[in-house]
């Protein structure tokens, strides 16, 4: 017994000078928010119009989460400088939806709460969004994603026999899975001459639409799918579906996920002995997924719903004013086309006070009006020119192919 | 299937349970002693990982030479974290509620579990390149292991995997000779079995109590490092499936039975790994199949064992305590 206190000692002020480490850490954190916060709110006389955030902010999907919010909050920051709208200051209200649709849900639900709410970004799951729809459309509330790529979102269940809008409330700036997956049957059947393949997913709404849509264009086009395996969103061990995919012969392996699962089974694929390439659609390609991988990353291969970006002297300013935000996390592929995505809610705003006599109309009708001007909206966005078919899809849009050379994603 | 293939997913499920069975050892010790399910006990598991990739991280000497001369150091870093929080948590959390109704102690213990989550969530303090970040919050990206994998017969495995298959076996070894052999070991056993009696042979159960503790959050750490080394991340919400299957483990093997639950681990392991990839070949139940449905089946057959034999595999009948 006596020897326990002194054993214990060091282990408890380790944990104190942790505890006390972490709160000095995070105590400023907590009082510059608040300062942040409080001036805006004190400003002038202009109306204030909230803009709805939500994303994985918190949990593995947080480094896109929150470079996505970075991005809308430069968007929110360059329309209040440029006076988009005159008289009225936009506010980005955020919150975390931890990729997960309930939580989604009950953040749609506090956006609908707020009267100064004009229109929601997000989210980054396509199944978060699903959820969030219903919610946000009974409240004639705009939302616009800049990374939900799942067809049925905008064209139904039965997206490409008989395409139906679900709800006219919901709009997004990136393209589609079923425009992304047959670039990988391309690339696999005509650079690759590879006819087997396996396919996993991870059970969501995007990851079984990847693998939907790769499978039917990659049979059309004479290849032959091996193996079908689905695995649990938070599992780590992969090594029985590594084995099976092994065994079948197949010669590449298409994923419908997210990188955090994507890179550890990447890397027992090949730790197995199968050195067959690893191929998904967007939410595979992230920094993340190389460093999960490892060296087994190398010639993976990617489509992004996107066109990198450094090309027009806006989206360099927009690299610029990322930089000089000194953001830790990256705006990646999803960062500029949230940025549009606000854009779009904030255009839409001008628009509706154009058509009202050069201001905004009350809370009442506010909302619907918002929602009708997204849909006749075409205004020039970071990434190009931003226009809604009748279906809620951007019209321009263009598809990428990345692969991993030398521990970086390259564009081919 | 072919044989060879059905070689693979049975050593792949017994490293899996390997692994799983160093969890459940500190589920049924202390159940065994103090009939507490303890819950954190998953969570005890992650903080292992972490306290080894903490010693990865903090002495920058470390990354520069081989993994393998740097494993005891971070082997030790993770015991010392999982213990020092497995203690902690037995003399702060459990012993005021020592003679409380059983629930009290059981919701203490989820309670803490969702606290040393948050905590290294919010705080963790180091990333596993040395630089400083504030909370776990993203997946933590765990050294490797240097070497490509080994091929035995048909079978391939990473080196990772042998490692914790000898890890898990010297743990067992160690712990059947500390429980049969040792003073503190029999002391435990008498303690097991009747508390008040043992106490009145002169057994300071409160010491046994801890050093159950104690022993529970070392294997866990193993079996912390073993999920890093595997799988090359950690993150902050891993103690809680693996905590549940190592419960499952333990139930399945015999709860307070220690080598039950390393059986039960591996039975668990195997179950799973054939499941996911077995099940696949056979066209009519092929949809069954996957890593989706291995879950379902690690539960299905968890309740065909108790529905044959309610105390477990390798467990006693023990009236009120099973």
């Amino acid at each position: 017994m006596r020897k326990h206190p002194s054993r214990k000692a060091p282990a408890s002020r380790l944990g104190a000078s942790l505890l006390a480490g972490g709160l000095a850490l995070a105590l400023p954190l907590a009082l510059a928010g608040c300062g942040s916060r409080g001036e805006e709110g004190g400003s002038g006389d202009a109306t204030t119009l909230k803009i709805g955030f939500d994303a994985p902010l918190t949990g593995p999907l947080s480094a896109v989460g929150l470079g996505m919010r970075h991005s809308a909050e430069q968007a929110v920051k360059d329309a209040n400088a440029k006076k988009i709208v005159p008289g009225v200051t936009f506010e980005l209200v955020s919150k975390d939806d931890q990729g997960t649709p309930s939580i989604g849900q009950q953040n749609a639900g506090a956006f609908v709460a707020d009267k100064d709410l004009v229109g929601v970004v997000g989210a980054y799951n396509s199944s978060v969004s699903q959820s969030m729809q219903p919610t946000l459309a009974a409240a004639n509330i705009l939302q616009v994603s800049g990374a939900n790529t799942n067809p049925t979102l905008t064209r139904g269940p039965k997206d490409e026999e008989a395409p139906a809008r679900q709800y006219k409330t919901y709009f997004r700036t990136v393209t589609t899975d079923a425009n992304e997956a047959p670039e990988l049957s391309k690339y696999l059947v005509e650079k690759l001459k590879v006819k087997e393949v396996a396919t996993v997913n991870d059970g969501k709404v995007y990851g079984q639409g990847v693998v939907t849509k790769f499978a039917a264009a990659f049979t059309k086009a004479g290849g032959k799918v091996v193996v079908k395996q689905q695995i649990g969103e938070k599992d780590t061990d992969f090594s029985a579906v590594v084995s099976n995919i092994k065994n079948s012969g197949a010669k590449a392996v298409v994923y419908g996920g997210e990188y955090p699962q994507a890179g550890p089974l990447s890397k027992q694929l090949k730790a197995a002995g199968a050195k067959i390439p690893l191929l998904g659609c967007d939410a595979v390609y992230d920094e993340q997924f190389i460093k999960l991988a490892g060296a087994a990353a190398e010639g993976d291969v990617t489509t992004t719903a996107a066109k990198p970006i450094g090309d027009t002297p806006a989206q360099q300013q927009f690299i610029a004013a990322y930089k000089a935000a000194g953001h830790a996390e990256p705006y990646g592929i999803f960062g500029p086309y949230t940025y549009d995505a606000t854009m779009t809610i904030i255009n839409s705003v001008k628009a509706t006070a154009d058509g009202n006599g050069g201001t905004v109309p009350d809370a009442k009708e506010l909302r619907a009006k918002v929602t009708e001007a997204a849909q006749k909206l075409t205004f020039e966005g970071l990434t190009g020119t931003i226009a809604f078919d009748e279906f809620g899809d951007n019209k321009n849009h263009s598809v990428t192919l990345n692969i991993v050379k030398d521990g970086e994603w390259t564009v081919m | 299937m072919s044989l060879s293939e059905l070689m693979q997913l049975m050593t792949g499920g017994v490293v899996l349970g390997a692994m799983y069975g160093l969890i459940a050892v500190g589920y049924t010790m202390v159940y065994g002693i103090v009939q507490l399910i303890n819950f954190a006990h998953g969570e005890i598991f992650m903080l292992g990982g972490f306290g080894a990739l903490f010693m990865y991280a903090w002495i920058p000497p470390l990354q520069d030479m081989s993994l393998w001369l740097a494993l005891p150091i971070m082997l030790a870093g993770g015991v010392a974290v999982s213990v020092a929080a497995a203690v902690a948590a037995e003399r702060f959390a459990y012993r005021p509620l020592r003679n409380a109704p059983r629930l009290a102690p059981l919701i203490t213990a989820i309670g803490l579990a969702i606290v040393l989550q948050q905590l290294v969530f919010l705080y963790w303090p180091l990333r596993s390149d040395g630089q400083t970040s504030i909370g776990a919050k993203q997946p933590q990206v765990f050294p490797q292991l240097p070497g490509d994998a080994i091929t035995i017969g048909s079978v391939t495995l990473q080196w990772a995997d042998l490692l914790t298959l000898a890890l898990a076996l010297t743990a067992m070894l160690a712990l059947a000779y500390f429980v049969r052999r040792t003073r503190t070991g029999r002391a435990m056993q008498a303690t097991a079995q009747d508390p008040d009696t043992a106490g009145l042979m002169g057994i300071d159960t409160n010491r046994i109590i801890v050093v159950a503790f104690a022993i529970g959050g070392a294997l866990a750490a193993v079996a912390g490092l073993a999920h890093g080394l595997r799988y090359g991340q950690l993150t902050f919400e891993m103690g809680f499936i693996a905590g549940l299957k190592a419960f499952t483990a333990a139930v399945l093997g015999g709860i307070g039975n220690v080598y039950g639950a390393m059986l039960g681990g591996i039975v668990l392991g195997v179950v799973e790994s054939l499941a996911a990839g077995g099940l696949g070949y056979i066209d009519a139940v092929q949809q069954f199949g996957g890593g989706a449905w291995k879950d379902v089946w690690a539960f299905v057959i968890l309740i065909l064992v108790l529905l044959v034999r309610p105390q477990g595999l390798l467990g006693e009948r023990t009236g009120d305590r099973a």
